[in-house]
């Protein structure tokens, strides 16, 4: 028997996941299990179970989909956040959420990511990024840093990798966080946060791949990869008060832009409006 | 009132990663033959740091009373 939690939030007769010994994915999908249990049941939010839709795509993440129990669709590679456009604009009042992964969202899916992100559609994203395609065996995504190993990099990366958070950010994106599978609690908070937020909210979650991406790059376990993210990414509160020095060759974790950006659906029922008025007249 | 509290291990669903032993912050588990063992049950504080970290729900508390 599992936890109340994973009882009441996953479809149990699927587990447990085909996800492998150590693997972050497992961590984040709690993270987004425990996030949904706080808005569901914080009377201040009316947001009903059913009101949630979980829409994933292709790669070792997007299995989640048919983990969680929640309305669930799993769609093609790259296409999720396409599919969530699909079901935000037909009915606006569901919170739309994808699970995706850096492969599914910043490669095949990379126009669909940055075109959610300018038009600031209300949906929300939540990338798996554990730097590599683990499903397929490990070819280097766009995510993988310079220099590291991939089945398709035995000597080494050229590519630069993306920043998935600021990539969203950039395009225009009204929120855009990152968070890791060692600061779960932080990590949480900020996947509520970015489920809340009018607007399209990215939440880059930093994954852990010991399978593929550890065992090829010599990071150890998934023990030691967790160290690594437990001592190099430093929630924002902490980096901010850290010395150059200090910074050096870490990263923080926490919201990284947070606007208040026209909303898509709503600018579009209140084109439908004017136009309404205009031919009455 | 804090109601009381007790650690269950699921494990068929362990896969023996070790994180929860390596991350216990009173060294109160331990992983034999690739599966999680609660080796020292009177250190354990019921803090729930390896229910937080488990990827795959093998380790929790449940409320015994409420």
């Amino acid at each position: 028997m599992p936890s109340d939690l994973i009882h009441l939030y996953m479809r149990i007769d699927h587990l447990p996941h085909i996800w492998c010994p150590g693997c972050g994915n497992g961590v984040i999908m709690r993270d987004v299990a425990v996030a949904l249990d706080e808005i569901i049941n914080d009377t201040d939010n009316d947001i009903d179970r059913d009101d949630i839709v979980i829409v994933s795509g292709i790669g070792c993440s997007s299995r989640a989909a048919g983990y969680l129990d929640f309305n669930s669709i799993h769609t093609t590679h790259g296409r999720a956040i396409a599919f969530a456009t699909g079901i935000k604009m037909a009915n606006p009042k569901l919170h739309v959420i994808v699970l995706t992964g850096d492969g599914d969202c910043s490669a095949i899916g990379g126009n669909h990511l940055i075109h959610a992100a300018r038009r600031n559609l209300g949906l929300t994203v939540i990338c798996f990024n554990n730097d590599i395609y683990g499903m397929t065996g490990g070819q280097y995504s766009p995510t993988t840093p310079t220099g590291d190993k991939a089945t398709t990099a035995p000597y080494g990366n050229l590519d630069r990798p993306f920043d998935i958070a600021l990539l969203a950010a950039g395009a225009g994106a009204s929120f855009a966080a990152r968070g890791d599978v060692f600061h779960a609690r932080e990590t949480t908070e900020i996947i509520k946060k970015a489920i809340l937020h009018k607007g399209f909210s990215l939440v880059d979650v930093y994954s852990v791949c010991p399978t593929y991406y550890g065992r090829k790059n010599k990071k150890g376990d998934a023990v030691e990869m967790l160290k690594w993210q437990r001592d190099n990414l430093i929630p924002m509160s902490r980096f901010n008060v850290m010395t150059p020095e200090d910074m050096a060759g870490k990263k923080p974790i926490g919201i990284l832009a947070e606007n208040d950006f026209p909303e898509y659906t709503e600018e579009y029922a209140k084109l439908i409006e004017r136009c309404r008025n205009k031919n009455r007249k | 009132m804090i109601g009381r509290k007790k650690l269950v291990i699921e494990t068929s669903w362990c896969k023996g990663c070790g994180i929860c032993a390596a991350f216990c912050p009173k060294q109160v588990l331990e992983i034999k033959k690739e599966k999680v063992t609660v080796k020292d049950p009177e250190a354990c504080i019921l803090c729930g740091m390896c229910e937080m970290r488990c990827p795959d729900y093998a380790i929790y508390l449940v409320n015994l009373e409420e």
